[in-house]
């Protein structure tokens, strides 16, 4: 130990690193290269895994929607191809019989389904959006972040059925004026009059939102479009702890006994389950990071044998100098740690400045990408992944030095003398 | 200080066996200036090499400074050469990247002597060679007697008890040999034994006992009165 905290020791190594600067430098690029593609690519990885985490924060991720098709069965005496219409009475049912469900949340809409979306007029401006009719607690499922001073629908909204609403950020822009106040003021929604009570951030949680979305009290939105029980869709939450898919196999078979479609039939009811796309999505991020770990490993793995290979024609260069070092005393062992010493260091040197240059690569992606609609933020490398890269560098530079300085030590120090 | 008994030495070529010693019968006391002559071929190298422990011996004794050397490890050799041996070769062997101080300092790097003793040691032998104004020049930059003064400051520094030299002149013209071979002599006018392989019959004239080999035996071994260098160097 007392060897490498030796200043003669490094005075010595860096002495025979030196003689070679070129071509030490060269070599030293192939593991700096390596462990920069590790850094830059496991840190990548790790950013695209926040972005998508933040993509789909605002949903709770073991959440799912069930609507309802046509039957492809007959059954009970009904006729394949029967429509199915979702009823009010069937959230009640299906909260009821189902225990991991936390929340169920009916909704309706305009303007998604290929009908005509709402239009809505203030004054001379007007435009075309989405008209949503929402329970309260579809925010338990779904966050939607209320600008300042507004608030989402209530359940004095619902029980009212009061003609308030819930606008998007684009089309607050598009139907105010720059810097107005929207809250309190009133918009006609297909002819009808609505009091403004809050406007909604946008943020992209998978499914058919946007930035226009207007969102009205489900009683609302039935006398609107006399729409009576019917309900588009149910966005459903279940427990943190539940099985997703299991509670999705059984809301549809509840809702198969419910609408008397056979149970065989897989069509009639249609679902999508966020928590399974959330779970790929993820497995995607994991498998980015597993294959960043592979690769960037195998790039480390080139380069050092790039230096156990330079370090043995080094070693062949300066066979008389170690004949002459063994001549004034050198022992094998000195010869031999000098050598693997000189490995790791360059090994070790190349780690850390390739850390440096994957660090600062990775900050130049993120601010870069900082302001774009692309799902990646706060890539990080964690600390033991980054010492534990270190780690094996150490260990693969010792390794691979051992090579060279076995080469060295089996020279015998007459013969590297006579070597001319 | 050396005493050799009945030394053997043969190098496999192949099929062949090359007998290079037949049985030498050798001693060098304290304070001996020694020169081993000898046509190439005739073994003074290798007699030199196994004086040296870079090579062993297959038949017969060795004993330096009343150690037995024999069935020596690369590590022991290595400590002993470090603490008995000086070398000096005839190509000097200095290392390019190391400046002359830095190169005279390399053996007491391996008796892990300290840096600032090592400067010191280092200047004091480069100053008994008059090169102390060239501590800190590279190799590339001296001449050819210089680098052999430094190569025997080298030598020197670690207070060796036998200096050995390699035909230590025969890279150089004559008036820089004489200027070595002046060196040499004041050294071993300090104690200091020394041994020398040439083949230049007027550098083994500057010995005090010149040792001649042939076809691997001792074919002379005389007592001379030594021709001084110093009336050859201005």
């Amino acid at each position: 130990m007392r060897f490498i905290f030796d200043t003669n020791t490094w005075q010595e190594i860096f002495g025979s690193i030196g003689k070679n600067r070129t071509r030490t430098i060269i070599t030293v690029i192939g593991v700096l290269w390596g462990i920069f593609i590790y850094i830059a690519l496991s840190g990548a990885a790790k950013g695209m895994d926040n972005g998508f985490e933040e993509v789909f924060e605002n949903v709770a991720k073991n959440s799912m929607f069930v609507w309802a098709q046509n039957t492809s069965m007959p059954y009970e005496g009904f006729r394949t191809g029967r429509p199915i219409q979702l009823k009010l009475e069937d959230a009640t049912s299906i909260k009821n019989r189902i225990p991991e469900i936390q929340y169920i949340a009916p909704r309706n809409v305009r303007g998604v389904f290929g009908d005509a979306p709402g239009t809505i007029v203030r004054g001379q401006k007007f435009g075309s959006y989405n008209v949503y009719g929402d329970f309260p607690v579809f925010t338990k499922i779904t966050t939607k972040k209320i600008y300042d001073g507004g608030r989402f629908i209530n359940d004095a909204d619902i029980e009212q059925a009061r003609k308030v609403c819930v606008i998007g950020e684009r089309t607050e822009k598009e139907l105010f004026e720059k810097g107005e106040m929207p809250i309190g003021k009133f918009i006609r929604i297909d002819n009808v009059f609505f009091q403004v009570v809050g406007v909604h951030k946008f943020s992209q949680g998978g499914g058919f939102d946007s930035d226009g979305d207007i969102f009205i009290p489900f009683s609302t939105y039935r006398k609107l479009y006399n729409s009576g029980n019917n309900v588009g869709w149910f966005s459903i939450a279940a427990y943190d702890d539940a099985d997703v898919l299991k509670v999705e196999e059984s809301v549809k078979t509840l809702l198969k006994s419910i609408h008397r479609v056979n149970p065989e039939d897989e069509r009639a009811f249609g679902s999508f389950n966020l928590g399974e796309i959330f779970g790929r999505v993820s497995g995607f991020a994991k498998g980015l990071t597993f294959l960043s770990l592979v690769v960037g490993i195998a790039t480390i793995l080139a380069g050092v044998i790039g230096i156990g290979n330079i370090l043995l024609i080094s070693v062949k260069e300066r066979t008389k100098e170690i004949g002459v070092r063994r001549a004034l005393g050198a022992t094998p062992r000195e010869v031999r740690a000098q050598i693997i010493l000189e490995s790791v260091f360059l090994t070790v040197t190349a780690g850390i400045m390739g850390i440096i240059l994957g660090a600062v690569v990775l900050t130049i992606i993120n601010n870069a990408t900082q302001d774009l609609d692309f799902p990646y933020s706060n890539p990080t490398v964690p600390i033991p992944y980054v010492i534990g890269a270190l780690a094996i560098m150490v260990i693969l530079g010792t390794l691979i030095g051992l090579i060279p300085a076995q080469r060295a030590v089996s020279i015998k120090p007459i013969d590297a003398l006579r070597e001319e | 200080m050396i005493e050799i008994k009945d030394l053997h030495k043969s190098y496999k070529m192949g099929s062949n066996t090359l007998h290079v010693l037949k049985g030498i019968n050798f001693s060098v006391e304290d304070g001996e200036l020694v020169a081993i002559m000898g046509s190439s071929g005739s073994g003074k190298s290798t007699l030199l090499n196994i004086l040296g422990m870079l090579d062993v011996l297959d038949e017969g004794s060795y004993t330096l400074d009343g150690v037995p050397i024999k069935n020596m490890n690369e590590t022991k050799a290595a400590q002993y050469r470090n603490k008995f041996l000086g070398f000096v070769f005839q190509s000097f062997n200095l290392i390019n990247y190391k400046t002359a101080a830095e190169n005279v300092s390399l053996p007491l790097y391996y008796q892990k002597v300290g840096r600032r003793e090592r400067q010191e040691k280092a200047l004091k032998y480069l100053e008994q060679v008059g090169l102390k104004e060239w501590a800190g020049h590279l190799p590339s930059e001296l001449s050819g007697g210089q680098k052999q003064r430094v190569a025997i400051a080298r030598a020197m520094a670690a207070e060796p008890k036998v200096l050995l030299a390699d035909e230590p002149t025969g890279a150089l013209d004559s008036k820089t040999s004489y200027e070595v071979m002046d060196l040499i002599q004041k050294i071993n006018d300090a104690g200091n034994t020394i041994l020398i392989v040439t083949h230049e019959p007027d550098i083994a004239k500057m010995c005090k006992r010149i040792v001649h080999l042939k076809d691997g035996v001792i074919i002379e071994d005389e007592k001379i009165t030594q021709v001084r260098a110093s009336q050859y160097v201005q």
